[in-house]
């Protein structure tokens, strides 16, 4: 035979052996296929069918593409989008400065030019059902699972009012404007109606998730912004998806009746409400279904996914809001479920969240980009780029009006800022797209919508997305003058932020705490007993230790082949070094700017001020809260020596500090000290070639040596301060705690070469660490067998 | 407000109280309900743990000293009177008092203010801040990628931008002029009643003049 290529519009043919012509209908994408033809056969589909197979050659190797064709195509598409995203990262310059959605477009560009040389279609992906029903679910399911519930609750009028009273405003706002330039005869377009202008309005005024947080990524954003903007993007689905139907049925009147629209009013309402209704139950389901799959653990993610999905799709036919639906789902659900799922369920969880929606995500920038080139284009330089004008303007003047009406209900109120991100943050994206294309036929400037919708598109996510952060740190800038304060200045006013920060947070902030805790009384009475499988009503700070510890244990056993040199360290301060005998140091101004530099580069941030989690390709970090917690830990032990509370002894006897071996901060002017590590490991020279993520050193490095008996201590100082084998206990060993974190740091570094005789105290210390594994239950609790060794010489 | 009343009541010396401290009845109320759910055994006074319980306040880095501010030193619980009388500290600065010269400076007072922030850093409580309780401050505020040398090297700076008399220490004189530096704003802690509901608001760059002549 001979291999026959061939480009098809439509259908492909098939000759198979003695069957007649197979087309393969249902393909409206194209694709190369590769048909073989036997000779007597060509691709002519009257020729006889011979099923006599004895005449013709048997063919020794075979293609039969079109069985495979959808999936094959599918996977590649994905496959080449995920290379330009690994591409991307090679380059790291790159994405800092342009977000990822603007690389994925011009990529996507780049593919659709070439398609468009080669005449093929694109595949249906962004113009279809398959939008709505197979990429944008799993991104929705992505933000709403991470979103965090706290922030998001305390904030939950503001994003409302911002998501629909904002929406409208746009929407009706634009609708007008554009339809006053229609009636201005130059630009010709004077055939669309006021209808018709509301309809595209509200396809352009819909703020999109996708391209915010790609973009909000990086830039350390105060937390209240990232939710606002987050759950505006949200919740105007709802708004957008009525707005739009009601104007898509208002359009195909002619008359407009008041009581349609009373009915699309209270139609709002169904949808949103029925939303965040259905989403609800389908979370406790879920709750409540994994309270029993405890013998089926390999199911358990399975089950979120599909009830997820389920919750979604269930929307979809009653067209209630899916994507409301499938976030409170997630939102409601997950508390429930990481309690009840093993603990590899909810790694498994999460990471195929994050996967799937991040692939999708790719997807749908890159097929934008796709799109771009091969739709059929109307231009209209008047209309579009008023269109483009009136999206910016209403959006700004929107964000400014409606929070000069919110602030005064708002516990921290927006700056200036604060408005500024809001309102430029408001890029449009594939939504909009999607719903330009599903504009029913007989709108007769279809294409032209088409059009002025991929031209805002454009325009926000390339220019106002490449340009945020620039724009945003010179604000930042021009606000702050660092260099003015002292240290002492930066100092006090952390520490200050922390203390309103923390009393803050000891009044209940909350301004809705009434009803924040009345939930909670019934959740921890009634909920809980239902939906989680072993309920023990446990004190809430118990709970977080159990659960980074339970994490650390399981990042260590992940990572026992690597460095173990990455164990921080601690130090002594001696009591040698007496402050009356160190002459006065010296500081030469670039000393103190490196001082402000490593200040403002390492200090932990406010809770609620700037949240730098919001990375949206990665999970969650919880490397802040590890170390406060390490570290109140360990003074909670110390403070059980002291028999009092306050445990001020403490400040008089060694400190113990907890920090990464030299070498390996951030800014780090000294030169790499030698270690000694007491495990006996080897390390004169660290291996610096693995760290590559400084933030991560410190996840690798807790080492869970001194397991998590502590656990059990931690309970018990909690419950009873007082308890008196509690002290004894921590009498015994809190000496030797004092020398050894939590988690067992084992490396001891010693300061300007004093004695070693310290660090031999310290492995004896150490030693005496409790031996008995029996009474401690939980495997991973039990002490694992490493022995400390003498340190080595240099 | 019938019931606002019949829930004053039921408080002791309320009447004291608010005096002492400036707290209306809605934010009297407030505070006790709040201590009411923190001590959720109703045992009338709250211990260590039940500070200790939550959970933003175990994530905050100075969230132990901060719980420490509240029992005095031999004490281990804290009552009512004691919890309103440390949060009245956080309330804004009264601008127009009269000043009497006999009256004792009232509780938020701006010095009163920063000797609260002072007892954060001084956790021995011997009116100064040493080269130890700075290093252990700054340990808790700073990541762990800040190695020992220098903290210690960001200790010595503090200490002598802000150590007069050369000692080596903070005396809390010394803290407070470091603090009454120009540019540098000392934040207003607010408890902002809305009704019944209670706001904190954190107020950032505010003016410096009236706080100037508090001073």
């Amino acid at each position: 035979g001979y291999l026959h290529f061939t480009k098809k519009k439509k259908k492909t043919f098939l000759r198979t052996r003695g069957s007649e012509t197979i087309s393969k209908a249902g393909t409206d994408q194209s694709g190369v296929a590769l048909v073989i033809n036997r000779p007597p056969s060509n691709h002519t589909p009257d020729t006889d069918p011979d099923p006599d197979p004895g005449e013709t050659t048997q063919a020794v190797f075979t293609l039969n593409y079109p069985r495979i064709q959808i999936p094959f195509e599918i996977t590649l598409w994905v496959l080449l989008a995920s290379f330009a995203k690994i591409g991307f990262h090679v380059y790291h310059k790159i994405t800092v400065w342009v977000p990822e959605s603007c690389l994925l477009i011009s990529i996507g560009l780049i593919v659709g030019g070439i398609m468009h040389s080669l005449h093929e279609k694109p595949p249906a992906v962004l113009t279809s059902n398959a939008f709505f029903l197979y990429m944008l679910p799993p991104i929705v399911l992505d933000s709403g699972y991470f979103m965090p519930t706290r922030p998001f609750f305390e904030n939950f009028g503001t994003v409302l009012w911002f998501a629909v009273v904002g929406t409208l405003w746009n929407s009706i706002g634009i609708g007008i404007s554009l339809f006053a330039i229609c009636q201005i005869e130059v630009f010709g377009v004077q055939d669309i109606t006021l209808q018709e202008n509301f309809l595209f309005a509200s396809i352009i005024s819909a703020v999109e998730p996708v391209a915010v947080l790609t973009v909000f990524e990086d830039i350390s954003v105060h937390e209240q912004l990232y939710i606002v903007v987050f759950g505006e993007c949200l919740f105007n689905d709802a708004v957008t998806v009525v707005l739009y139907n009601l104007f898509n049925h208002v359009a195909a009147l002619e008359v407009v009746e008041a009581g349609d629209v009373f009915l699309d009013i209270g139609r709002f309402f169904v949808v949103g409400l029925g939303g965040t209704i259905f989403g609800a139950l389908f979370g406790f389901v879920t709750a409540f279904t994994t309270r029993f799959t405890g013998k089926v653990r390999e199911i358990e993610p399975l089950i979120i996914f599909l009830y997820s999905y389920l919750a979604y799709l269930i929307a979809e036919l009653f067209a209630i809001s899916s994507i409301m639906a499938i976030v409170i789902c997630a939102l409601t659900m997950k508390y429930y479920v990481e309690e009840n799922v093993s603990q590899r369920s909810c790694t498994t969880i999460r990471h195929v969240i994050k996967m799937v929606g991040s692939v999708s995500e790719t997807l749908i920038f890159f097929f934008l980009g796709v799109v771009t080139i091969t739709t059929e284009h109307e231009w209209n330089w008047g209309y579009i780029l008023f269109a483009l004008l009136f999206a910016l303007l209403w959006r700004g003047l929107g964000i400014l009006v409606l929070t000069q009406i919110i602030n005064p209900f708002r516990t921290i109120p927006f700056n200036f800022k604060d408005q500024f991100g809001l309102a430029y943050g408001g890029l449009r994206g594939a939504v909009s797209f999607a719903l330009a294309f599903t504009l029913p036929d007989n709108i007769g400037r279809k294409d032209l919508f088409i059009t002025g919708t991929i031209v805002v598109i454009i325009f926000t996510v390339f220019i106002q997305g490449i340009t945020i952060r620039p724009l945003l740190k010179l604000m930042n800038v021009r606000k702050t003058n660092r260099n003015q304060e002292t240290i002492n200045d930066e100092i006090h006013k952390r520490l200050m932020e922390h203390t309103v920060a923390g009393i803050e947070d000891l009044c209940g902030q909350w301004s809705h705490y009434y009803w924040k805790d009345k939930f909670m009384k019934f959740n921890n009475r009634i909920l809980r007993k239902i939906l989680i499988r072993d309920n023990h009503p446990e004190s809430s700070i118990v709970a977080l230790y159990k659960k980074l510890e339970l994490q650390n244990a399981m990042e260590v056993l992940d990572q026992m082949s690597g460095d173990i040199s990455a164990a921080p360290s601690l130090i002594s301060l001696h009591e040698e070094r007496k402050n009356a005998s160190k002459s006065r140091k010296k500081f030469l101004s670039s000393d103190v700017t490196n001082m402000h530099e490593l200040l403002s580069k390492n200090m932990y941030k406010i809770r609620h001020r700037t949240v730098s989690y919001t990375n949206k390709h990665t999970l969650p970090d919880d490397i802040t809260a590890r170390e406060i917690l390490m570290r109140r830990h360990t003074s909670l032990r110390r403070s059980l020596r002291a028999g009092s509370f306050h445990g001020t002894n403490a400040a008089k006897m060694s400190q113990k500090y907890f920090s990464l071996p030299m070498g390996r901060s951030l800014n780090s002017r000294f030169p790499p000290r030698r270690l000694v590590h007491a495990d006996g490991d080897i390390e004169s020279e660290i291996n610096y070639s693995s760290i590559r993520h400084p933030q991560r050193v410190s996840s690798k490095a807790v080492m869970p040596l001194r397991p998590l008996n502590t656990l059990k201590e931690v309970a018990s100082s909690v419950n009873t301060v007082d308890g008196q084998n509690e002290e004894q206990r921590g009498c015994r060993r809190s000496h030797l705690g004092s020398n050894v974190s939590r988690s067992g740091h084992l490396t001891s570094h010693l300061p300007h070469g004093s004695s070693r005789n310290c660090s031999d105290g310290d492995h004896d210390a150490w030693v005496e660490e409790p031996q008995n594994n029996s009474d401690v239950q939980h495997p991973l609790m039990r002490r694992p067998h490493w022995l400390p060794q003498k340190p080595h010489d240099k | 407000m019938g019931s606002t009343n019949s829930t004053l009541l039921k408080i002791p010396n309320v009447e004291v109280l608010m005096q002492e401290t400036g707290f209306s009845p809605a934010h009297i109320i407030r505070l006790h309900d709040r201590f009411k759910a923190l001590d959720k055994e109703g045992r009338g006074h709250l211990c260590p743990h039940d500070f200790g319980a939550i959970k933003e306040l175990a994530m905050n880095p100075i969230g132990d000293r901060i719980i420490g501010a509240f029992f005095s030193p031999g004490k281990e619980t804290v009552d009512f009177h004691t919890f309103v009388k440390i949060l009245a500290h956080f309330r804004p600065v009264d601008k127009d008092r009269p000043k009497e010269p006999n009256s004792p400076e009232p509780i938020n007072s701006r010095s009163n203010k920063l000797k609260f922030a002072f007892q954060l850093y001084d956790q021995d409580k011997d009116g100064k801040i040493s080269r130890d309780e700075l290093l252990q401050v700054l340990r808790a505020m700073l990541g762990m990628q800040v190695t020992d040398e220098q903290l210690e090297s960001i200790a010595d700076r503090t200490i002598q931008e802000a150590d007069l008399d050369r000692d080596d220490t903070i005396s809390f004189e010394e803290f407070r002029k470091a603090c009454k530096h120009k540019r540098f704003t000392m934040f207003r802690f607010c408890i902002r009643p809305g009704e019944r509901k209670l706001m904190l608001t954190l107020c950032h760059w505010s003016s410096e003049l009236q706080d100037q002549h508090e001073l």
